[in-house]
């Protein structure tokens, strides 16, 4: 086994961003965290620089590079095209502990997670989970990572003095979307592969795409979600006219997917998806802290429930006490009204 | 089959957890505990291995004396052992000493054929356990598994389902090795009366650091490079305006606030 990374922390230097991309697409959080990346190494005067490990990583790079980048390693291979633990960990562990970065971020989805948890383990080094907030204490140069827990009742700061790389996993949608340069000046280094086709461990059979909804939630700006209130399944075909008219996506309760209404891959909550979306509709939903978990940092919420003392209303930004299924209708009308003005 | 389940004792989300103004630390003095809600998955999916294909389960926990609780649920729900590692110089494990210790825990139980960890505490939130723990133990990772289709114990064999971003995906991989479930994958059962009464009455043996091996600086807040330096509540959010009036004319203020805002564009 090989040895921890204490050694001499001071060997270590500047901001790494992990590249993350799927089906040949780069997940937006990397361009994300390259915009907070290039924020912290400018604080702290390093550089800033990404790690690419895939099949396609020059074309990849071209577009990577747009994000005001100074490096970026490449690591090139057919059997890197799609992400597997194994290979995608043994390739980040050795471009950082060649080239030896103080901080390095990754997105905190499901590959990312994924991927964090084992690369830590791997370099024996801290890791701060989802964090929402990242800043330098410039004094002592170590990163300050600001994260939820107890499903976002309480917030924490962790640091990671003793160990390099300090490494964090951010949500997606926290930082802001930074602007492309116009003439990027950046070095692009080639890695040698250190796996084999033999470290592909699994076998990737079949991808089945969730056709419930058409955009997923953890990238929806917007969501409509239902709860016990739409009193059944095919009541849910209001919200999802209402998330195709304003280009979002369908999300529920607990109680609408265990009474068999929606598929758990659209549950919002402690045990569903954390959504973060800029406009969360709740329809029929009462606001139990379970479900506010997942969605209470969104940025702005609509509440529609009849209750006037249900507890979605403490959290939302707007609320209607009414009959949902007069308020949704209503709304679908007005949208395609105004719309329609619109377009003529 | 030998199955391993890690579980772990977290505060029931119904009790709010407090925070000690003065020491800026969590209340966890009469704090109700339950098993974390994804690892009652987890048992439940070991169980069912275990009806399917034959085996054992044996559940295992690292944390204070009082998780035996956790483990007594697991044992009522069907487990057949649980063993709990428990010592003061685990005290402030982050999540790389959290698998070291349990890593060591599942290698002192002998040879395995598959790890079951929920997909995330509710309380830590982190999600890393069962990654960090499958590179401890050397074991193939398959995370976010929403549905075992197959063990084939003659290939040594498992293929599941797991649900990431976009959909879900069908992965194969050889065992021995470690997965974490999700909500949907079954429907925890509800031990009967009888078996809890069987569970309480269980002893659970307990491992510390000796019974452990491994070094001592690995465990607890010498082998965790994080550290927690504050901790607050997060402002409460603001509680909005409820807009009034019939619904046309409520739904139209609605529109109006929501466009003005730039929230929404038509
Ligand atoms: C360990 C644990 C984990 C959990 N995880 C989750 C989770 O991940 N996600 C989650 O959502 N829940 C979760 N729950 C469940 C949670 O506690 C609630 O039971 C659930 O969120 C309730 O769903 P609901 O709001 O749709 O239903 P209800 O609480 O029944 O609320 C229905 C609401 O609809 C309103 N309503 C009814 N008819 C109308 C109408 N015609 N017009 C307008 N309003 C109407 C009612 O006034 C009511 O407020 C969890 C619970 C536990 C114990
Ligand atoms: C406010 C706060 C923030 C924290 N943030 C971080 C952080 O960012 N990074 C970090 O490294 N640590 C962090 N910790 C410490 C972390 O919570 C503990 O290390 C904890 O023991 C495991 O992490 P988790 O709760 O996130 O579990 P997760 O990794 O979310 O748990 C996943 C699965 O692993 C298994 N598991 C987890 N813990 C145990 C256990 N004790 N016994 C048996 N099985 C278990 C279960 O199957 C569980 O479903 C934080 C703690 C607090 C209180």
């Amino acid at each position: 086994e090989k040895k921890a990374t204490v050694e001499d922390i001071s060997d270590y230097k500047g901001v790494m961003v992990f590249v993350e991309h799927e089906f040949g697409k780069i997940h937006s959080v990397s361009f994300e965290l390259l915009g907070k990346g290039r924020e912290i190494a400018d604080n702290l005067g390093v550089s800033l620089s990404a790690m690419l490990i895939g099949a396609e990583g020059d074309s990849m790079a071209l577009e990577v590079a747009r994000y005001d980048v100074d490096t970026i390693y490449v690591c090139n291979s057919t059997w890197l095209k799609d992400y597997q633990t194994n290979t995608y960990v043994a390739e980040a562990e050795n471009i950082i502990r060649t080239y030896k970065p103080e901080i390095v971020l990754i997105g905190a989805t499901t590959l990312g997670r994924d991927f964090a948890g084992a690369l830590a383990a791997r370099l024996k080094t801290g890791l701060t989970a989802d964090c929402t907030e990242l800043s330098v204490d410039m004094e002592k140069r170590l990163l300050l990572q600001t994260r939820p827990a107890f499903g976002g009742n309480i917030m924490a700061t962790i640091i990671s003095p003793n160990r390099r790389p300090q490494m964090a996993t951010v949500r997606p949608k926290v930082m802001a979307m930074p602007e492309p340069v116009k003439n990027p000046d950046v070095q692009i280094i080639q890695v040698q592969p250190v796996s084999g086709p033999q470290d592909m461990l699994l076998d990737i059979l079949e991808f089945i795409p969730d056709t419930a909804g058409t955009v997923n939630l953890a990238d929806a700006d917007i969501i409509i979600s239902g709860g016990r209130g739409m009193k059944g399944p095919e009541n849910f075909s209001m919200l999802f006219e209402l998330a195709e008219l304003l280009g979002g996506a369908v999300g529920a309760s607990r109680a609408a997917v265990d009474s068999g209404w929606m598929p758990y891959a659209h549950q919002v909550g402690q045990t569903g998806r954390t959504v973060r979306p800029k406009l969360y509709i709740a329809c029929g939903i009462s606001g139990a802290i379970q479900h506010l978990a997942g969605m209470q940092t969104s940025e702005n919420i609509v509440a529609i429930n009849k209750d006037p003392d249900a507890p979605i209303f403490k959290v939302a930004t707007f609320g209607i006490v009414g009959d949902l299924f007069k308020v949704v209708p209503e709304l679908i009308r007005q949208i395609k009204y105004k719309k329609q003005q619109m377009a003529s | 089959m030998k199955i391993v389940v890690c579980i772990k004792q977290v505060p029931s989300t119904e009790a709010r957890v407090q925070m000690d103004p003065i020491k800026g630390t969590l209340i966890r003095e009469g704090v109700e505990s339950v098993v974390n809600p994804f690892d009652e998955y987890a048992i439940e999916e070991g169980i069912r291995l275990k009806e399917r294909y034959g085996g054992e389960v044996t559940v295992i926990s690292m944390g204070p004396p009082q998780a035996k609780e956790a483990l007594k649920t697991a044992l009522a729900m069907g487990a057949d052992k649980a063993v709990l590692l428990s010592d003061r110089a685990f005290a402030g494990s982050d999540t790389l000493a959290t698998a070291y210790t349990l890593s060591l825990g599942i290698k002192k139980l002998g040879d395995i054929d598959i790890v079951i960890c929920g997909k995330q505490a509710t309380d830590g939130d982190t999600a890393q356990v069962g990654p960090g723990l499958a590179q401890r133990l050397n074991l193939r990772q398959i995370t976010y598994v929403s549905k075992i289709r197959e063990i084939n114990l003659k290939n040594r064999k498992i293929t599941a389902e797991r649900l990431i971003e976009s959909g879900t995906q069908v992965v194969s991989t050889a065992l021995p090795a470690l997965i974490t479930v999700v909500k949907d994958i079954n429907q925890p059962r509800i031990p009967n009366i009888f078996s809890i009464k069987k569970a309480t009455r269980a002893e659970i043996p307990v491992w510390g650091m000796q019974d452990l091996g491994g070094d001592p600086k690995d465990f607890g807040f010498d082998g965790s490079p994080t550290q927690v330096v504050r901790i607050f509540t997060p402002p409460p959010r603001q509680g909005g305006e409820i807009i009034q009036g019939e619904v046309p004319e409520a739904v139209a203020k609605l529109i109006e606030a929501l466009t003005s805002r730039n929230i929404i564009n038509l």
